[in-house]
């Protein structure tokens, strides 16, 4: 692949991750979110497949694979299949409305941009200088965690940081060795099933419950 | 093949639980296979305080001094947890008698915690030690909300969310770790090694260094429960089974500090000792500040306890700011301690909960006089976590404020035993409303009725934890050679 058009690829990769973390935030329905989670996790694999072609490294290209196996199609799967006795799969009351939530999606992209260019420029590839990106999707997902209430919304907000995260991590330093990768992406996926298992039982013993209505535990 | 058994024995405990479809006996082999995993950490201790560090499993597993006291921690504390958790499964509330199935995923839980904390101590890499600590998170969700009562459920869903979001910082600090190493010459598949990071640390760039240990202590922090990401602690201690409670406060906290001592010390020869000393000083003080104004108006015990550990680990933070070799032995037989005494009363609170059927400090009273064996051990209990002689959390206290003057730090050593005075006046304005007083006449309903004192099987390993902790505190020699060397691999 020829420098341009390496980083032009890489670019839009790492561009999308962006777009679907903002995406999620102006969409109402679960099940174009998740849709969302799915084209976010394609992102993040194809710039591991970019990278681990430019720089041919075997073991980042079976990151890749193991990063679009888990992130694009078994977690939006096992997502969409709990979601879909959700009586209640649209998020009716966030925190934060979606003209707010976009507004502070901007300065959290806008912070993350002035934050990131010392590492950027630390790390001194091309790849390097998309690094604010990662941490911008990442910001958005702690917003997500703190303005939507439902469930799975919390739980795609986890995903949302979890893949900003790593997209840093591929940026930055082409991956970690891949075991470690591999031991990550098996956390994430594990922890998302517990997520949803526990989604589940809440919905079991509270009915149709916004989290911030779970009062039981204070001092 | 010593550490490779180590970490493989609590999950051969773990599937004779799996085979034995829970049953009584098999509960018991998961005891034993902790206390296999006690005794075989002590001998590698023997063997590493005799040769040095040990490695195993390719390379993969490295044990040093330090590895091995927390291997012996974590031995000493589930051996206690799973021995009286063999009759908790069956005390789950909406079944009386013993459900099979819910009792062997229980003990295979509890397993899979046990050997993951091993993991992440025994780990030669800082990856897989991210990768350990994200998977105790994972299993003890489930453990958290094992009762499914609406509390426990509210407890284990706030408690993943938010240290999953913690350990995800940890992560980007270490990856932070990670790119300074690279650059500083490391080779990738053993930059993050723990010996690699400590050999080119000096070479790490100071301002991503900064970044990184920020994010690190922010992160691991969420999980060693210092303020302010302390807030799921209180909820996931009290909802929890009370041997799950005891495993977490006991060893899963102090599991988490010890990856921040681990690159604490990688800071410390990146920036000198100024910047991780700063932050340290700051969580403790904020975490021993919030615990005391917390402690005064506690109204349920489970969640006393749980603030004393946020109070503990202030301290513990504080004791590893001073940094010197000194101040990293006393934190270490602090985790020791801490974790024995508040490992027997989390221990305890849970017989008493099952005696009394309430968690609330007013609903029980003049236990001494009514249930003495109870009442005892949770007040010898409150003894030893209070810091009182002989117990060695005295010893330990006494050292780290020792060693904080040493070092300069003798203003935040005061500001500690200021919050420390509220914190024992508050716990023990607590204790003497529950413990003391005359027995008084038969309660009326609320109370569940079960008035046999505990089985002697079940009192003993309790008032074994506590003579431990007494014996350590008077006697320093079994330990003195460990803690000092454990202390000399991260101390400045």
């Amino acid at each position: 692949m020829s420098g341009s058009s390496y980083f032009s690829v890489l670019t839009l990769a790492a561009g999308t991750v962006l777009v679907c973390a903002v995406a999620i935030l102006w969409l109402a329905s679960i099940r174009a979110v998740i849709s969302m989670v799915a084209v976010q996790g394609a992102s993040l694999g194809l710039v591991a497949v970019v990278l681990g072609v430019h720089l041919h490294d075997a073991g980042l290209l079976a990151a890749a694979a193991v990063v679009v196996v888990v992130k694009a199609v078994v977690i939006p799967v096992l997502l969409g299949r709990a979601s879909g006795s959700d009586s209640g799969s649209r998020e009716s009351r966030p925190l934060v409305n979606v003209p707010a939530s976009l507004v502070a999606s901007a300065a959290l992209i806008v912070l993350a941009f002035v934050t990131g260019r010392g590492v950027a420029h630390f790390v001194g590839t091309r790849a390097g200088a998309l690094v604010p990106i990662g941490i911008a999707t990442m910001l958005i997902g702690f917003f997500v965690l703190v303005a939507r209430r439902r469930p799975t919304f919390q739980i795609v907000g986890l995903l949302m940081v979890d893949n900003g995260i790593a997209l840093t991590a591929f940026l930055c330093t082409a991956g970690f060795p891949f075991l470690i990768e591999l031991g990550v992406s098996f956390d994430v996926l594990l922890g998302v099933v517990v997520l949803m298992v526990l989604s589940q039982r809440l919905r079991l013993e509270f009915g149709d419950v916004d989290l911030d209505e779970l009062q039981e535990l204070h001092d | 093949m010593l550490l490779m058994t180590i970490l493989v024995l609590p999950l051969l405990g773990g599937t004779a639980v799996a085979l034995g479809r829970g049953r009584t006996w098999s509960a018991w082999a998961a005891v034993a296979s902790n206390g296999g995993a006690l005794a075989l950490g002590i001998i590698a201790a023997v063997r590493v305080l005799r040769e040095g560090p040990l490695s195993g499993a390719r390379g993969t597993l490295r044990a040093d001094a330090l590895s091995v006291f927390m291997v012996i921690v974590i031995g000493a504390i589930s051996l206690l947890a799973s021995w009286l958790g063999v009759r908790t499964p069956a005390r789950a509330p909406e079944d009386g008698h013993r459900n099979p199935e819910r009792s062997a995923v229980y003990g295979v839980l509890v397993q899979a915690f046990v050997g993951f904390m091993i993991l992440a101590v025994l780990a030669a890499n800082v990856g897989v030690l991210w990768v350990a600590v994200e998977a105790t998170t994972i299993v003890t969700a489930f453990l958290v909300g094992f009762r499914r009562t609406r509390g426990s459920l509210e407890a284990s869903w706030k408690y993943i969310v938010i240290c999953s979001v913690g350990i995800a910082l940890a992560f980007l600090g270490t990856v932070f770790v990670y790119l300074a190493a690279l650059h500083a010459g490391g080779h990738s598949a053993h930059a993050l090694d723990w010996t690699s990071l400590m050999a080119h640390a000096r070479h790490f760039d100071p301002s991503l260094m900064r970044l990184a240990f920020g994010l690190l202590v922010l992160g691991y922090g969420t999980k060693v429960g210092l303020a302010p990401m302390h807030t799921w602690l209180p909820d996931a201690h009290s909802q929890a089974p009370a041997p799950v409670s005891a495993l977490m406060s006991g060893v899963l906290l102090t599991v988490a500090f010890y990856a921040i001592l681990r690159f604490k010390a990688v800071t410390d020869v990146a920036l000198g000792p100024g910047f991780a000393r700063t932050l340290l000083v700051i969580v403790g003080l904020l975490s021993l500040a919030l615990a005391a104004s917390l402690l005064i108006a506690q109204r349920d015990y489970k969640r006393m306890l749980a603030y004393s550990s946020i109070e503990h680990m202030g301290l513990i933070a504080l004791g590893a700011a001073a940094g010197i070799r000194l101040a990293i032995a006393a934190v270490l037989l602090h985790i020791l301690g801490h974790g024995l005494a508040k490992s027997v009363l989390f221990l305890t609170s849970g017989e008493i909960l099952t005696a009394e059927g309430t968690s609330r400090i007013d609903g029980v009273r003049s236990l001494v006089a009514r249930r003495p064996a109870l009442g005892g051990l949770f007040g010898v209990g409150l003894v030893a976590l209070l810091g009182l002689p002989p117990f060695s959390l005295f010893t330990s206290e006494l050292v780290m404020v020792r060693a904080e003057f040493e070092v300069g730090l003798g203003w935040a050593a005061v500001l500690a035993m200021v919050a420390m005075v509220v914190v024992f006046i508050a716990v023990v304005g607590h204790a003497r409303h529950m413990l003391l007083g005359p027995a008084g006449p038969p309660r009326p309903a609320g109370s569940s009725g079960v008035t046999a004192p505990p089985p002697r099987w079940v009192a003993a390993p309790l008032i074994g934890g506590l003579v431990v902790c007494g014996f350590i505190g008077v006697f320093a020699w079994p330990l003195s050679g460990l803690l000092t060397a454990a202390a000399r691999v991260v101390a400045t």
